[in-house]
């Protein structure tokens, strides 16, 4: 029940909602519980709500780390 | 899928595989619990267990709300829904489960209730707004990820006013619950465990604090991990070397979205709205004490259970159903008589069976042809 998908924000709307995309599906859904949220961002939806902002620094950090097993084996 | 399918990739899989058959040592077993229902599901359906070598065994936890709601609670709903008036609205993983007497909500609406699934809060407040005349009931139900948006929409119900939205409330706490799990002497003596795969999206919310005390206390390795397969590989990879250096420490593997405190905005909501229960029913678990959370005072104008007065009755489970033993652990789907003959997705008896995130469901669904061929290792 805890899914969440990282979905891209493409245009903010009033009320704290936003349109977002994913693969060409759009949808529109809250950002009241995320603060600082522009288009072009990445955030993890979960029920019509987005969770939380991606870190697109840490998430190359995990890769690096993945290709790196890669590397090694 | 941008920040998925990186976390997909074969043969980065098969490169951790062998890491962890390296880091693993021989003459040491393993044995780790995810938690979660995600990482469950994750497991089994990139068939991750047979990457791993023999003595690392992973323990399936009760980390799925839909799977620990006891019966009674959803008898309380069926009831709830049956009643003149009343629109119960719902997310889609509850419209199946059995309660009492094979009753489900998915019956009740084939019998006239008005239920409706709804994929978020915002769709059961706007029903409300749309209906005056109906009474909305939310079947709020769900760990630290669903509950959030459950508190936004009684605030925002409250600023709106509406005196027809209502929350009944059965959110849960994770690390009360992990805390239950290896808290006792008995448990601690059924299901031996070394370490967790820690909740992804709950600790999205709530941080990585609150494992602290909880791997100090019990001397417990944690590793909080994503939901995608290269996630919970990386997360074992870590797992084995907190056991092999005999650390008990907090890491976290899914940094691009969680964070030391984690979401401050959405806790602050959820503590505005909500504040925890003494003690709360878990199938599997038993009364868990501060578990689950109920409406503040403030709320109990939108609170469900207090308006159409629920006295939830407890309900025991179909006596041949495994269910408890399994979410604790101590048994696997196969080893209830039920598995795949009586219980089956189709026709579930069990909440593990129920919902897709449950042990039974994903050992069903990906697993269960496994059992009979003879194990084929990829690592090596």
């Amino acid at each position: 029940m805890c899914l969440a998908i990282p979905v891209q924000v493409t245009e903010l709307l009033e009320g704290d909602m936003a349109r977002v995309t994913l693969d060409g599906v759009t949808k529109i859904v809250s950002l009241a519980l995320v603060e600082d949220v522009h288009p072009g961002d990445y955030v993890i939806l979960h029920v019509g709500y987005a969770l939380n902002k991606l870190d697109p620094e840490e998430a190359a950090k995990t890769l690096a780390l993945l290709a790196d097993a890669g590397a090694a084996a | 899928m941008k920040y998925v399918d990186e976390y997909r990739d074969g043969k980065l899989a098969r490169a951790l595989a062998k890491k962890i058959a390296l880091a693993a040592r021989p003459d040491k077993s393993y044995r780790f619990m995810e938690f979660c229902g995600g990482h469950t599901h994750a497991i089994a359906r990139y068939g991750l267990e047979d990457l791993l070598p023999e003595n690392i065994r992973l323990i399936h936890g009760p980390g799925c709300p839909v799977c620990v709601l006891p019966i009674g609670r959803m008898d309380d709903a069926i009831k709830l829904a049956q009643r003149p008036g009343i629109t119960l609205c719902t997310y889609a993983d509850l419209m199946r489960v059995p309660g009492s007497d094979g009753m489900s909500l998915i019956k009740a609406k084939a019998a006239g209730a008005d239920v409706r699934m709804v994929y978020s809060t915002l769709d059961a407040l706007r029903i409300a707004q749309e209906e005056p005349q109906r009474q909305v009931v939310f079947f709020a139900i769900g760990f630290e990820t669903t509950t959030p948006p459950t508190a936004m929409a009684l605030i925002d119900a409250q600023k709106l006013g509406l005196k027809n939205f209502f929350a009944f409330c059965n959110h849960v706490l994770t690390p009360a619950a992990i805390q239950a799990l290896v808290g006792s002497p008995e448990a601690a003596a059924s299901v031996p465990i070394d370490g967790f795969v820690g909740p992804a999206h709950v600790s999205t919310v709530i941080g990585t604090k609150p494992y602290h005390a909880f791997a100090e206390n019990y001397r417990k390795a944690v590793v909080i991990a994503g939901f995608e397969p290269l996630d919970v590989m990386q997360a074992i990879l870590m797992l084995v070397r907190q056991i092999n250096e005999g650390r008990h420490e907090v890491e976290n593997e899914y940094i691009r979205a969680v964070t030391v405190d984690g979401n401050r905005k959405a806790q602050d909501f959820v503590a505005r709205v909500f504040e925890v229960r003494d003690t709360f029913e878990w199938r599997g678990l038993g009364q868990v004490p501060f578990s689950a959370l109920q409406l503040r005072e403030e709320f109990a104008a939108f609170d469900a259970e207090k308006v159409f007065d629920i006295h939830t009755v407890a309900a025991k489970d179909n006596p041949a159903c495994e269910c408890g033993e399994i979410l604790r652990g101590v048994k696997k789907p196969v080893d209830c008589k039920l598995f795949g003959t009586l219980c089956t997705p189709e026709t579930p008896m069990g909440s593990c069976m129920v919902s897709s995130e449950g042990s039974c469901a994903a050992h069903w669904t990906y697993g269960r042809f496994r059992d009979s061929a003879p194990k084929q290792r990829q690592a090596s």
